[in-house]
């Protein structure tokens, strides 16, 4: 009993890092249709200078993990916003050109970040209480993984707020079904991606911090690590489906875990199998529109 | 907003190409639409007139000169050619189904003073159905949605592309009423199958044939013809096209 709580739990933390990765990649490609390889280079320059701006100010300590995270959420959300007013906005309706320029940055940006910051794995402290473990039912779970996931929700809640409360919010979800329809109605839909753009950059420089936290260090090739299961989660919760990324992402992550301790670490085959299932068996994903 | 000076029409379009995916869809087409009343664009399924509508609009590519109460708006993007007063209800209705009619209604909002009371007026069905999602409408009630969403602000001028296709008698006499009451507001652009819509509404008609303008003049000039309704429409009358 307690290793299924422990595996669950675990699940759910990891699931919340490839849910903050993963919003943003399915807002942006249900909007826009961009599939954006370059997503995890703003997840690992997020989490480079928000380790540099909170060792510097108070190392290992909750203040400087905030200080991280807010730095990192603004560095996200900034890098996202350059991207796309720079490169991305010269190619909407350019669906292979897009792929090869995110790939492109996606490519130089860990060549860049290993020469600033080398090819090893810098591992980072943390306030205490975070490697440290609280006992439920049984199992000692690590407590890292109670902030990763309450991040997560405030994450979503925050999001689905804006996406039902707001103005923009109103014109992304109309932009996700028929983003011609919008621009017909005379609204500048491009404002709305750059928007979203942010929103995602946010989301995933958030996820960097947190990533070093969960992992314990960081490195060049963090954010290429976490996109390729943020793409898997995003496809199997449908491309453009806020909820569907979220209960893809636990579905995911849980299985992973069980998988790695059931099935001799075979983990990452299983999700693999799993999206070729939905693939071949729904392939607008969980709650994806159909085509 | 200036409105246009008299005679001057609302609309002049010249030597207006249109391409979609590369494929010529619209060739040459020319005509005027006026400052008042209802214009229908006719034609048989296939010559364009969706076409054409989208070309002025600028949803699809387009060439030639497109003119406003005489400004040019051919260079202008799909969403200043709309803020200019051009609203579009397009062929399909093309409601955003996740959205309520709520939500429908007040995205197409975009002046200060949203014309609701118009729209409740116009639509009592809908104000009932305010927090149903349009995707869950029947084609009628989607379809006032979609005539609700041009009409919430004041316009120059509507593109209507095909309001009755696929509607019930009784909800094209419903679609008819609402559009000569918006007739009223401003003018109209109309692309129609049914012919006994045309003769109720529109003053002038359009017809394209192969992408480009064959006919222009008085509705009841063409639909009293047997013979060019016949040769441009391919029907041979108005009963068998309603």
């Amino acid at each position: 009993m307690d290793t299924l709580i422990l595996l669950v739990i675990t699940g759910l933390g990891l699931g919340a890092l490839y849910f903050l990765v993963a919003s943003g990649l399915s807002l942006i490609y249900g909007l826009m249709g961009v599939l954006n390889f370059a997503h995890g280079a703003f997840l690992t320059i997020a989490a480079f200078l928000g380790w540099e701006a909170g060792r510097r100010i108070s190392d290992g300590t909750w203040t400087g993990l905030v200080i991280s995270a807010l730095v990192g959420i603004l560095v996200g959300a900034t890098v996202a916003v350059l991207t796309e007013v720079l490169i991305i906005r010269r190619l909407y309706e350019r669906h292979i050109e897009q792929a090869l320029v995110t790939v492109g940055i996606s490519l130089a940006a860990v060549a860049l970040f290993e020469g600033i910051w080398g090819t090893d794995p810098i591992y980072t402290d943390r306030p205490a209480w975070l490697t440290q473990t609280t006992e439920i039912l049984g199992a000692r779970i690590p407590n890292d993984r109670f902030v990763l996931i309450a991040c997560a929700a405030l994450v979503l809640g925050g999001i689905v707020l804006f996406l039902r409360k707001t103005r923009y919010g109103l014109i992304i979800r109309a932009g996700v079904e028929n983003r011609h329809m919008v621009t017909a109605l005379g609204i500048d839909v491009r404002r709305s991606f750059t928007l979203v753009f942010a929103i995602g950059g946010a989301a995933a420089g958030l996820g960097g911090v947190l990533a070093s936290v969960y992992y314990g260090y960081v490195s060049a090739h963090l954010g290429s690590v976490l996109l390729i299961f943020a793409f898997i989660v995003t496809v199997i919760g449908g491309l453009g489906s806020l909820t569907g990324a979220a209960i893809a992402s636990v579905l995911v992550a849980v299985l992973q875990q069980f998988a790695n301790f059931y099935l001799g670490g075979t983990g990452d085959l299983v999700v693999v199998v799993l999206l070729a299932a939905v693939l071949l068996i729904r392939p607008r994903g969980l709650m994806g529109k159909a085509a | 907003m200036s409105g246009p000076v008299a005679d001057e029409p609302i609309l002049s379009v010249r030597n207006l190409y249109g391409r979609i995916a590369g494929q010529q869809v619209v060739e040459d087409v020319s005509f005027d639409v006026p400052a008042t009343g209802v214009t229908a664009l006719l034609g048989r399924n296939g010559v364009g007139k969706t076409s054409t509508i989208k070309s002025i609009l600028g949803l699809i590519d387009r060439t030639g000169e497109i003119r406003l109460a005489g400004e040019r708006i051919d260079r202008a993007p799909t969403h200043r050619i709309v803020q200019r007063g051009v609203a579009y209800v397009p062929e399909d209705r093309e409601v955003f189904g996740s959205l309520t009619v709520a939500e429908n209604l007040r995205l197409a909002e975009r002046d200060r003073s949203p014309r609701r009371e118009l729209v409740a007026s116009l639509f009592p069905d809908l104000e009932a159905r305010r927090e149903q999602r349009a995707g869950t409408l029947s084609g009628g009630q989607q379809q006032m949605v979609s005539l609700a969403r041009a009409l919430v602000n004041e316009n120059r001028l509507l593109l209507v592309d095909e309001p009755t296709k696929g509607l019930a008698p009784r909800i094209v006499d419903e679609v008819a009423d609402a559009l000569a009451e918006a007739a009223r507001t401003a003018p109209i652009l109309l692309v129609e199958q049914n012919l006994l819509v045309v003769r109720r509404l529109a003053e002038r008609v359009v017809v394209l044939s192969s992408g480009r303008v064959v006919f222009t003049g008085s509705a009841a000039e063409l639909l009293d013809d047997h013979d060019r309704v016949q040769r441009f429409l391919g029907v041979h009358d108005e009963r068998e096209a309603a």
